[in-house]
């Protein structure tokens, strides 16, 4: 069963007096537990977050199920998202996408067989003068070139 | 050559520290302010003629206006949440100056008799959100948030919200929904944010740029801005330049400042031996002007309007001719669609609508009158709904299909793109 670490226990419980209401705790409190159960959520993690907010579980659920940063199902350590919205696509964004895919032999939105990337297409991420971009985790990368992105996820540590 | 009211010393690394931003005069404005009657500044920043720099150009004195007149708690809120497609200058501002942002906001919560502030910015924003929260802890040790602020007796609370991947939540009662812990879900209007918003309390709402511009309004008065853009869109803006050309980035120039000069002179223009084929002006929300509307358009709200697009976000998209207008039309319904929260009928089954019908045009099964479906369907998607997203999501499928009809009509006829030669199926699989 999944449970929150002590830190992370804290890290909810300072959220939850963060805000005005607690119900602005869900978000931060998703983020924590995400990252604690290897970047994704699921309903063990629902149901003990629901415990230690008090807070319904459908609530958080609803929350969850809303926003694209909360993983619905597992993912790689690394989490790459290319941007595939417009600024990019006029910069090849999409064919980037699809040689990342290539090189790592792997679907959209699929794991690497050694669990070490996902790669996905995601919306604009604010970063379209310096396209084409991806974001790996919680980093972004700039003006990339197939060669210069697959030199950088390569050398991940 | 630009016009920097906000950005002049966004190239030195010391600006974005309280000391370095003490040193360029930063803090200076809200001494100023605090001397000053709220309701002065409300009336300076009616008077600067400063619009709303979010995407729908409100005029912030009057929205400020709209606050109940009475001791009501209420809320300032930063819209921190940029995800207009082509929109990257909130970024920058919290990157280079978060102080600014924040000596904007503790003026204006100071205007509007407001005690408490958020800045909810986009999940995605690591960098900005680190940055900021740093400032926000430097200026809380000075003095300059919490209690009796500069010993003026006025108390200001300012605090970050992280969003988590949703473009809906960058619209005013989206946002609110967010920040109270729900679905970011928009709200239906009246009541209006500024009557009953965050919480049920009044709430301002106003974007990153427009909270920033508050600064140098209050610094040098509204005549002093009012020398830069025109009687109508006054002032400076920032404006997000990208796609085809040699030198994107983000700009700093007065309202009407001309679109090709945006272009050809800070941009550098196009790649060699590439044409200008279209430009996106406003965000991708902002119905394509073509080459020849481009050569002429200046950067203003009216004049865009008056060409019937938009300054939206003043996100610039520039298209060049090696560029199919069908894959990029299939790019936008594909956002929208993903992006529409689902509450209003015409919005989630429109934004379905727009994007498989694009999408069948792009593999091949297209039919003639599918272009008319779309415009007929975008149509019907106007003006009834919960928010704005459902228009920004029709607008540019009409512009798109009725000023590139040709290469619309020969990717029916052909199967293929007029311009890459080739089908969608094998440019993107
Ligand atoms: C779908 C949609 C998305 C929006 N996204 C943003 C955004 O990311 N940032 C923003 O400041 N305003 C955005 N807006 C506009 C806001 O609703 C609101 O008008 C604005 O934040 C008000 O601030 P301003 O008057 O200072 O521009 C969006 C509107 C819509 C309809
Ligand atoms: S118009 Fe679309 S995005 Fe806006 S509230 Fe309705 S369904 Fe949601
Ligand atoms: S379009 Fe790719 S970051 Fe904005």
């Amino acid at each position: 069963m999944f449970q929150l670490s002590a830190q992370g226990l804290q890290e909810v419980q300072k959220e939850l007096k963060r805000y005005e209401t607690k119900e602005s705790a869900i978000i931060p409190a998703l983020y924590i537990a995400q990252k604690e159960n290897k970047g994704w959520v699921n309903d063990e993690v629902i149901h003990h977050l629901s415990k230690v907010m008090e807070i319904p579980e459908s609530r958080i659920n609803e929350v969850f199920k809303f926003y694209t940063m909360f993983n619905q199902r597992p993912v790689g350590k690394f989490h790459v998202q290319v941007c595939a919205n417009i600024s990019c696509a006029l910069n090849g964004g999409r064919e980037l996408a699809q040689h990342i895919c290539k090189e790592l032999k792997v679907g959209y939105d699929q794991m690497t067989e050694d669990g070490r990337y996902t790669v996905s297409k995601v919306e604009c991420l604010g970063s379209c003068g310096t396209a084409p971009m991806m974001q790996v985790n919680d980093k972004y990368y700039e003006n990339l070139t197939p060669e210069s992105a697959m030199n950088i996820l390569r050398g991940l540590k | 050559m630009e016009t920097k009211l906000l950005t002049e010393h966004y190239d030195k690394e010391e600006f974005r520290n309280l000391d370095g931003y003490k040193r360029h005069g930063g803090y200076e404005v809200l001494k100023k302010a605090l001397k000053m009657q709220p309701q002065s500044i409300i009336d300076e920043v009616k008077a600067s003629g400063l619009r709303g720099r979010g995407g729908a150009g409100f005029a912030t004195g009057v929205k400020w206006g709209f606050l109940p007149k009475n001791n009501e708690p209420r809320y300032l809120l930063c819209n921190a949440d940029e995800g207009e497609p082509g929109t990257y200058k909130d970024r920058l501002m919290m990157e280079k100056a978060p102080h600014q942002l924040i000596e904007g906001m503790v003026i204006s919560g100071f205007a509007i008799g407001s005690n408490k502030g958020y800045i909810y910015i986009r999940g995605e924003y690591d960098y900005p959100i680190a940055v900021v929260e740093q400032a926000l802890k430097e200026a809380y040790s000075a003095g300059l948030l919490g209690k009796n602020i500069l010993g003026s007796g006025f108390d200001f609370d300012l605090d970050v919200y992280k969003g988590a991947g949703a473009y809906i939540c960058g619209e005013e009662t989206g946002m609110i929904s967010s920040l109270e812990g729900l679905k970011g879900q928009p709200k239906l209007k009246p009541p209006f944010p500024a009557v009953q918003g965050y919480l049920k309390k009044p709430t301002i709402v106003n974007n990153v740029e427009t909270l920033a511009a508050v600064v140098p309004i209050i610094k040098d008065g509204a005549a002093a801005y009012r020398k830069f853009g025109t009687e109508k869109s006054a002032g400076t803006k920032l404006f997000s330049l990208s796609g085809n050309v040699v030198k994107p980035g983000n700009y700093e120039v007065p309202l009407a400042y001309p679109l090709k000069d945006m272009i050809y002179k800070l941009g550098g223009g196009l790649k060699p031996g590439r044409k200008l084929k279209a430009v996106i002006p406003g965000g991708s929300s902002a119905p394509v002007l073509t080459a020849e509307e481009a050569e002429k358009a200046l950067l203003d709200y009216e004049s865009l309007a008056g060409m019937g697009s938009m300054l939206g976000s003043g996100a610039i998209i520039v298209i060049d001719d090696s560029q199919c207008m069908v894959d990029m039309l299939g790019v936008l319904t594909h956002f929208y669609n993903h992006e529409s929260c689902g509450q209003c009928t015409p919005c989630r089954e429109g934004t379905g609508w727009l994007n498989k019908i694009v999408h069948s045009i792009l593999e091949g099964r297209g039919r003639l009158q599918d272009l008319d479906l779309l415009v007929k369907v975008a149509d019907n998607m106007k003006g009834r709904t919960i928010c704005a997203l459902s228009d920004a999501a029709a607008l540019p499928v009409i512009s798109f299909v009725s000023k590139f009809r040709d290469e619309f009509e020969f990717y029916v006829r052909e199967g293929r793109s007029k311009v890459k030669g080739t089908s969608y199926a094998e440019m993107h699989h």
